[in-house]
């Protein structure tokens, strides 16, 4: 019974990593109708940052701000100048873009940082584990619960917000009520970008740190995504959540830890089959 | 009176394929005036012109004098114009409050916005009942007055409308006419206004153009252009 409640645990909190990255794929496929695939490396690669700042003897909690802050500016500056120019390519045009991009971080990181792996030490305090879940578990449950509150009272409660929630819905009008669309699209990619950081920090202590790790977890994100409806960023908490549980769950009672990752294809495979617009995907029947 | 907007020599196509030619307009301040024509005459494209929307164009538009022909969209809605477009472009899974709340997006006096909510709120009250429903679930009509009234939200100097009266019942025509009449009365608004309800639109306007396949063929007080003969056979029906 203690196994059982202590893999649901940590599904629960491995689930709030692909939340995170979920939502950032969310964010950008909302407003572009594109999955950024490149979205787990540059993930990958802020962690990277996050990593070097700590082993120059910054504190972790001044280095993890600084990441996302740098992760926001990265974000930003590759929506302006790569993307930018593809804004009317087609779609495999950009699919081909976004696997460039996965490419190029993920030979640069192993050209700056090496490919052997790095342990990522946690920082959170021993104190804080329990029997059932450890302290690292808490803490990605506290770091990733109180971002994506951030993330939603933003989206629901500032002017910028609302802006950006328009700007994704119908730029057309969001352009003849004044809103700087272009400019939105860049920042959406930033907060997208620093979202992901956020997932990639926490689940480095777990994964350990090398250019290949949030590869899996892309996948993952992917699922939760697609189960959680890929065009409702409230859904990416659920659906990241359940990916994690039901994870963890087949790992250790039905196909092994070896095949983990299949039951995520499963899960992308039957919600495309099943229900394409995902648990919670928005179907608003509208009045012309 | 210089005018608060003025458009000279406009020449506008989509791709390759023209649209508008050499047409020149002028809308005084605090005037009504109406763009009539048959489907297809380019009203709606002389409109999307003037907000650099989906259109090239080539000539001259003046919004107060300043050359606005080469602007973003969005920068020419921040100076004062509110485009209402056909099919209405409301914020469907938003609500009626947020559609509006979006109206007054470029504006920096926001202690004044509140003010607004309640002025807009008097002008259509049904808009304060559904103010928490999205705004894809309203009828036509009230789409058409949450569209006017998140135009309204930007405290504009030019309100560009397109065929508000579009697929809706007679009464309903009737009332949302009635209060763009208010408006212009009682805010001052400049209304350039694309008609093809010859009747209605002359009955509201000051001033008058008639569009024909790309053409500005007259131009006319409202009141010349509905006793004119040409105009009662074609476009009034009389």
């Amino acid at each position: 019974m203690d196994a059982l409640l202590f893999q649901i645990t940590s599904g629960i909190t491995t689930g709030f990593i692909y939340a995170s990255l979920a939502l950032a794929l969310v964010m950008i496929f909302q407003s572009t109708n594109h999955i950024n695939f490149a979205q787990g490396e540059m993930a990958m690669f802020s962690t990277y940052i996050a990593f070097t700042l700590v082993q120059a003897g910054v504190p972790f909690w001044i280095a993890f701000p600084t990441t996302l802050l740098g992760a926001f500016v990265m974000g930003f500056v590759i929506e302006r100048f790569v993307l930018r120019p593809f804004a009317d390519a087609p779609v495999l045009t950009i699919v081909i873009v976004f696997i460039g991009l996965l490419v190029i971080f993920n030979s640069i990181a192993g050209w700056i940082f090496g490919y052997e792996m790095q342990p990522f030490p946690s920082p959170f305090p021993h104190s804080w584990g329990t029997r059932l879940v450890s302290a690292h578990q808490l803490g990605i449950a506290v770091v990733t619960l109180s971002v994506l509150a951030a993330v939603y009272l933003f989206f629901r409660f500032t002017s910028l917000g609302l802006a950006m929630r328009a700007a994704a819905q119908n730029p057309v009008s969001s352009r003849l009520v004044g809103i700087r669309v272009g400019l939105l699209l860049a920042v959406g990619w930033g907060l997208a970008a620093a979202i992901g950081a956020v997932a990639g920090i926490m689940a480095a202590p777990i994964v350990f740190l090398e250019p290949n790790m949030m590869a899996g977890i892309m996948i993952y994100a992917f699922a939760a995504a697609l189960l959680g409806g890929i065009n409702n960023p409230a859904g990416a908490v659920p659906g990241g959540i359940i990916v994690g549980v039901l994870e963890n769950l087949a790992g250790a009672y039905v196909v092994g830890t070896e095949l983990k990752l299949t039951t995520a294809l499963v899960m992308i495979l039957l919600v495309l089959l099943i229900r394409p617009a995902g648990l919670f995907g928005r179907t608003l029947r509208t009045r012309v | 009176m210089t005018a608060i907007l003025e458009i000279r020599d406009l020449s506008v196509s989509y791709g390759a394929s023209r649209v508008i030619f050499d047409a020149s307009l002028g809308v005084r301040p605090g005037s009504v005036t109406v763009l009539l024509g048959a489907n297809g005459a380019g009203k709606t494209t002389l409109l999307r012109a003037i907000c650099n929307m989906m259109v090239r164009t080539r000539g001259e538009i003046r919004l107060e004098g300043q050359p606005i022909e080469n602007m973003a969209t969005e920068e020419i809605a921040r100076l004062g114009v509110a485009h209402v477009p056909d099919g209405r472009g409301t914020f469907i899974h938003m609500t009626v409050q947020e559609n509006l709340q979006l109206g007054a997006y470029g504006r920096r006096d926001h202690a004044a916005v509140g003010d607004d909510f309640e002025r807009i709120f008097a002008y259509f009250p049904r808009l304060r009942e559904r103010r928490a429903q999205p705004a894809g679930t309203l009828s036509g009509g009230e789409q058409q007055m949450l569209a006017i009234g998140r135009a309204l939200m930007s405290r504009p100097k030019l309100l560009l409308l397109d065929e508000p009266s579009f697929g809706l019942a007679p009464l309903v025509v009737k009332e949302i006419f009635d209060i763009l009449r208010a408006i212009n009365r009682a805010d001052g608004v400049s209304i350039l206004l694309v008609e093809q309800n010859a009747n209605l639109a002359l009955s509201l306007a000051d001033y008058g153009y008639l569009l024909e396949t790309g053409r500005i063929v007259m131009h006319d007080t409202a009141s010349a252009l509905s006793n004119d003969d040409s105009i009662r056979r074609v476009y009034l029906g009389y």
